[in-house]
């Protein structure tokens, strides 16, 4: 089943200069771009840093506003809806941010931190609510003390895991985690991951994940996306995107992937200067005269790419 | 090996917190060769960043004291006094920071802040020094280094403004660079170019480089040798080669363990149970990681492990990694590594 649409979307920021601070220009942070993401699984997008991964995260919750395109979630359009006719969906919909040290409010207590969605959403007795709270911290690994707890006295891997409680209270159907082990040790990684795909079991979810590091992203998901410059520039099954990259960007994007066996390293440096050659001559087989990634075209039922 | 360049012996670096000082650097020992990259790797707070500022001595002295001996040319940097070491630093020893904008003036030109260090430590004219800039900024990759050399950090992307930053770190061809996580900040496409950037400065120059990563995939990359630091202690030493296909302190393992790979299958990931001890709170005796291998039994522990050369250059703390069992989940229960190897 599909449970998530996204169809052309574009975001564009205006740029303001001038007197009047009138709008001069555009960022085109997402620029066409469409994917499908079915129940249960977890899609991946990568990309170079300004690739416009977040933005697209972000216009799905709506905390960008969409230039144009459909996102469609359960078959109902979002893109159009107003602040106050989406308010329905922020429950089955949540984000997960990069930083667990910023992204979490210092001044509150964790079981403020956790029951504010829910608070958002139901009228429950403080010790209903102390209760789920109480709950989901069990099942994030986290004691029953820690409600009274405040941010600072907590590792790294385990405030992530209070911002996972936090989005998980409302049981919401789509999670969207923006780079959420990134700022994370390898050791405190592995733990946030594993634990993100017990719950996916458990709960059913459904993961959006974005991220630069194609080692998690192949580790977490099934399918991806690779976005360059605001646009996607290949789609699929991530076993095919790896084992057989099409588009110029992704074969950089692979090759500049560190591998774990020191004996091969000459030859990734010679494969990453051959690839940048080719890029470089190749340039106009992949871009339009803007500079602009071709549509996707399928190079197999699971596969596209952007070529010409 | 080559020509030593660095040796540090013994050193201890400790903070001052309260009316007390606590090791963050505890007995570390290890030497740089000429053409040689040493990476450092650890988890967060480890000591690797306690340890960079101890080498380039840019630790307040009101609070911090370190023991021990850095051999340097002939000298030990350690009982350098501020002027004898502002001549050390930046001529001879080069400082990558992880955060270049942090690092960088931001009210000063790229162009000015490479020709501030020449004329620190060389005697050019105004025209050599901007044609050595200008060479500098070519070298490092930047693509129109004119233009470069009169813009400011802020208007760099953060590829570039770390290139900048080696520049400036490489502009008097020092004999030994210390890069603290230089791409960590960075995306993989750029991390590469940097990363095979300072490989091929240093085919040219032939420094040494110490590198400090918390990336394993970093090391194995570009590395020839590692020192692995648990807690401000080196608990692993040798050849990257050796320690990638023998790792055998239980430190180790968990870290190689740990890291998701774009080339390996979906199986879980090993996880290293809590967290580095503060200084503060860290046990002076006995082994500081045994709280994180929970499943072996406490008399198995060393009283106070010490470093064994088990081959050839290859160091390990304490003997218990012939017991190191891991606790892998599913089929692979109680996996013994040491038996499968
Ligand atoms: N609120 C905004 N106003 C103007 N421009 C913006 C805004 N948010 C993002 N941008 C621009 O849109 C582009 C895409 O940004 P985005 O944050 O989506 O990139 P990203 O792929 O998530 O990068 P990173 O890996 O660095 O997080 C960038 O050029 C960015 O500067
Ligand atoms: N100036 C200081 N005063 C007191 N304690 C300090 C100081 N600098 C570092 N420490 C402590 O020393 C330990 C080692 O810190 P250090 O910055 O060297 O870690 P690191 O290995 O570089 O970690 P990261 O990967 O996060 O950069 C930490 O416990 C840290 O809190
Ligand atoms: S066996 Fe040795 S190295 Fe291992 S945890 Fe115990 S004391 Fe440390
Ligand atoms: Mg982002
Ligand atoms: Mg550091």
């Amino acid at each position: 089943m599909t449970l998530l649409k996204v169809d052309n979307l574009k975001v564009h920021f205006p740029i303001r200069g001038g007197f009047f601070r009138r709008v001069v220009d555009h960022v085109k942070a997402v620029d066409g771009v469409s994917f499908e993401l079915q129940q249960g699984e977890t899609y991946g997008l990568v990309g170079e840093s300004g690739s416009g991964k977040s933005t697209t995260g972000k216009a799905v919750v709506k905390l960008n506003d969409v230039t144009s395109g459909q996102i469609l979630f359960e078959g109902r359009d979002l893109a159009g809806l107003s602040r106050k006719e989406i308010k329905p969906f922020r429950k089955d919909i949540q984000m997960i941010f990069q930083d667990p040290y910023s992204s979490l409010n210092p001044k509150k207590r964790v079981l403020d931190i956790i029951a504010e969605p829910l608070r958002n959403f139901e009228r429950l007795s403080p010790a209903e609510e102390k209760k789920i709270v109480q709950d989901f911290l069990d099942k994030v690994g986290l004691s029953p003390e820690s409600i009274l707890k405040y941010p600072h006295e907590f590792s790294g891997g385990q405030r992530q895991r209070i911002g996972i409680a936090r989005s998980l209270t409302l049981k919401p159907k789509l999670i969207i985690a923006d780079e959420p082990v990134s700022a994370l040790d390898v050791s405190v990684q592995a733990q946030v991951l594993n634990f993100l795909q017990d719950l996916q079991t458990e709960f059913n979810l459904t993961y959006l994940f974005v991220g630069h590091d194609l080692g998690v992203i192949r580790h977490m998901c099934d399918r991806m996306g690779v976005m360059y410059r605001g646009r996607l520039v290949e789609e699929g099954k991530s076993d095919e995107i790896y084992e057989n990259p099409q588009h110029i960007y992704t074969k950089r994007l692979i090759a500049a992937i560190p591998d774990l066996e020191p004996e091969v390293r000459g030859e990734k440096v010679k494969l990453r200067k051959k690839l940048t050659a080719e890029y470089e001559s190749s340039y106009s087989k992949f871009f339009d005269e803007d500079g602009r990634a071709y549509d996707l075209k399928p190079i197999s039922p699971t596969h596209r790419v952007a070529l010409h | 090996m080559n020509k030593a360049i660095l040796k540090i012996e013994n050193l201890t670096t400790s903070f001052r917190i309260g009316n007390k000082y606590h090791a963050a650097v505890d007995d570390v020992s290890f030497t740089v060769a000429e053409n040689e990259i040493v990476a450092v790797v650890g988890e967060s707070g480890c000591g690797k960043s306690a340890l960079a500022l101890s080498i380039m001595q840019l630790h307040n002295k009101l609070r911090t004291k370190s023991e021990g001996t850095i051999h340097y040319n002939g000298q030990n940097l350690l009982k350098l006094n501020d002027t004898q070491m502002n001549k050390v630093r930046g001529k001879e020893l080069g400082m990558i920071f992880q955060e270049p904008l942090t690092a960088l003036n931001p009210l000063m030109t790229i162009g000015k802040q490479i020709e501030e260090n020449l004329d620190y430590h060389t005697s050019l004219s105004k025209d050599e020094k901007k044609q050595r800039t200008i060479e500098l900024l070519t070298q490092v990759g930047i693509p129109y280094p004119e233009r470069t050399y009169k813009q400011y950090p802020h208007e760099l992307s953060g590829g570039m403004r770390q290139r900048a930053m080696i520049s400036i770190a490489i502009a008097c061809n020092p004999a030994l660079v210390i890069a603290d996580e230089p791409t960590t900040a960075l995306d993989v496409t750029i991390q590469a170019q940097i990363l095979d950037l300072l490989k091929d400065i240093q085919t040219r120059t032939k420094m040494g480089i110490i590198l400090i990563t918390h990336d394993l995939s970093v090391v194995a990359e570009v590395a020839d040798r590692i020192v692995v630091m648990y807690a401000g202690q080196v608990v692993e030493m040798g050849s990257v080669k050796e320690i990638f296909s023998n790792p055998l302190h239980p430190y180790t393992r968990s870290l190689l363990n740990s890291i998701p790979s774009a080339t390996h299958e979906k199986n879980r990931l090993h996880v290293i149970e809590g967290i580095v001890p503060s200084i503060a709170k860290m046990d002076r005796v006995g082994c500081r990681f045994q709280d994180r291998i929970p499943w072996i039994s406490k008399h198995a522990h060393e009283e106070r492990p010490q470093l064994h050369e088990v081959d050839k250059g290859h160091f390990v703390r304490c003997t218990c990694y012939k017991q190191f069992y891991f606790q892998a989940e599913g089929d692979e229960s109680t996996h013994d590594i040491t038996q499968s190897r």
